[in-house]
């Protein structure tokens, strides 16, 4: 079986971007912007499939970041991840942002145990603790939530851990007083990148994990809005 | 061209597909408005995340109600301003990233422009040129129309929109959200002599109003008052009812003798109103202008509207690039004519 052609983007954070996996290897690109996501995403994806010669039909699946994260952001990706998966009859392979962060610090730094922390605002991170398989992707030892950085639930640690994430940078001292120091390393200034959306999507649709346009919704975690 | 409209600016999700040949096809509202009851207005947050939950599923719904294969769409319309930006966002990502995998085109409509040429679904059509009356949550403007893209603005609503009034004035009543039919039911117990509230704005020339002040005048009422019993609500109903359509049908009647117009399109959820439309009902007679209204479901929020103003628009050339936005304030006059072919 040749490898799946999978198209995975991100807009969930000041970051923007898309990798496309092909016969060909993976193309990628990513690019900085606090704003303005709905201005580049699509022409983005469309340079990106031009690069590999590639129809939006010729895909396998589309795969997205589905949060948490800014909620516009998480909305725009899953709005465009909706349309283009109906448009073309096409499965989505939704992925969590705090996954791609883990999975982000496995293949720079080879992390295998990550805590991913995501500035929540209103004095909260979004929190998932992360753990690579023997197949080299990261997945969630427990339920990812929205919390105090003073109230983080915190795994027995055993050897080298990292911490990722905007969560980190923000509220260094209170998660270090927590969960004690990242003996691996620290990434506060990691972003979610589309290549490592990409990489747990190859393995998902290999499990067969798909889901069809109108299942592929944002997940924001905090859910009281008013 | 066969196009599919989708509007999302505000509490309602609303998905249509019209033909130019055939006409409206299909069309479907999801309204929010229990979600936002318990708040007492709409909560953006809450829209938007409605939006994207109930979207795809309408718009498969749509789609199938009209026997439209996806390929057989020729163009995508979606509602770009104005209105509450994340909502906006969720209807604008799904069509334009639609309409790019479709490979057709796709264009942002302004949603005060698509309620105005909503009438056009009707039979007969207002012919341009028009004057419109536009009176809903958002807006109470009159724009003198001379074609598609040729609006100039006479006049507009310098505080509260009319239906904004409506629901406001409800709540005093302790109606529940959203208000504004609620109250028109309750004003029929009303006693229409009982109190004269201002009609804001008509002793001086000019085609501008403001409708904050009828708010402040109902709350002094109901302070005034001995006792808040059935019949002082049904009594204050009446009156700000009979305050706000006889404002709007002096403005009307002032609009059209300056422009010497003989057509009045009026539109936006307040059109609703039943005695508005008496109240027009008259000045079509004295008048002798033709007054002509969206059917009832289309007063309100509705994509049949968008997806005919896009069918306008995308026939005529227009479409938006890749690159999407939505536009939250976004004045009526600085819409262009489309392209002539």
């Amino acid at each position: 079986m040749s490898d799946p052609r999978i198209l995975a983007f991100d807009t969930t954070s000041e970051a923007c971007s898309a990798a496309l996996s092909t016969a060909q290897g993976v193309f990628s690109r990513s690019e900085i912007m606090p704003r303005g996501h709905t201005r580049r995403l699509l022409p983005l994806l469309d340079e990106l499939l031009g690069q590999a010669a590639l129809q939006l039909s010729d895909l396998d699946a589309i795969a997205y970041c589905r949060g948490p994260g800014s909620f516009t952001g998480i909305r725009i990706a899953a709005g465009v991840a909706q349309g283009l998966a109906y448009g073309v009859n096409r499965p989505l392979i939704p992925v969590s942002t705090l996954a791609c962060l883990a999975q982000g610090v496995y293949r720079e730094q080879g992390g295998e145990v990550v805590l991913t922390a995501i500035d929540a605002r209103m004095d909260e991170v979004y929190w998932g603790v992360y753990q690579l398989t023997a197949q080299g992707i990261m997945v969630a030892m427990a339920d990812e939530l929205v919390v105090s950085p003073d109230a983080v639930p915190v795994p027995p640690l055993l050897g080298s851990w990292y911490g990722a994430g905007s969560g980190w940078s923000l509220y260094k001292e209170r998660l270090v007083a927590r969960c004690g120091k990242p003996t691996g390393g620290l990434d506060g200034g990691r972003l979610p990148d589309a290549r490592d959306c990409l990489s747990m999507a190859l393995a998902r649709y290999r499990e067969g994990a798909l889901v069809g346009a109108s299942d592929a919704l944002p997940v924001y975690l905090r859910n009281r809005v008013t | 061209m066969r196009v599919l409209g989708i509007e999302t600016s505000c509490d309602e999700t609303g998905v249509a597909v019209y033909d130019g040949q055939a006409g409206l096809l299909a069309h479907r509202v999801y309204s929010q408005a229990d979600s936002h009851a318990r708040y007492g207005g709409v909560v953006p947050e809450i829209a938007s995340r409605d939006h994207i939950r109930k979207l795809l599923p309408l718009l498969d719904e749509t789609l199938q109600a009209s026997a439209t294969e996806r390929l057989a769409l020729g163009g995508v319309a979606y509602t770009r301003g104005p209105g509450l930006a994340g909502a906006l966002l969720v209807g604008a990502a799904l069509a334009r990233s639609l309409a790019y995998a479709l490979g057709i085109p796709a264009l942002g409509i302004h949603h005060m422009e698509a309620h105005l040429l909503a009438p056009m679904l009707e039979e007969p059509p207002p012919r341009f040129p028009f004057l419109a009356l536009l009176v809903s949550g958002g807006h109470t403007m009159l724009v003198q129309v001379a074609g598609v893209g040729r609006y100039r603005l006479l006049g507009e609503s310098l505080d509260d929109a009319a239906g904004e009034a409506f629901d406001k004035v409800a709540k005093l009543l302790g109606l529940d959200y959203p208000g504004g039919p609620a109250l028109e039911q309750l004003a029929k117990q009303g006693d229409p002599d009982r109190f004269r509230f201002p009609r804001p704005m008509t002793n001086r020339p000019g085609l501008d109003f403001s409708f904050s002040g009828l708010k402040t005048y109902t709350l002094n009422t109901l302070r005034g008052a001995a006792e808040f019993d059935d019949q002082i609500r049904a009594d204050t109903a009446r009156a700000f009812q009979d305050a706000v359509i006889d404002t709007l049908y002096l403005k009307c009647r002032r609009a059209l003798r300056q422009t010497g117009a003989k057509r009045l399109v009026v539109a936006g959820g307040v059109s609703a109103n039943r005695k508005l439309r008496e109240r027009l009902a008259q000045l079509a007679r004295t008048s002798g202008a033709r007054i002509y209204y969206p059917r009832i479901e289309f007063c309100t929020d509705n994509a049949a509207m968008v997806a005919y103003a896009g069918w306008l628009r995308l026939s005529a050339g227009e479409h938006d690039s890749l690159a999407f936005d939505v536009t939250a304030r976004w004045p009526l006059p600085e819409l262009r004519e489309p392209p002539a072919r």
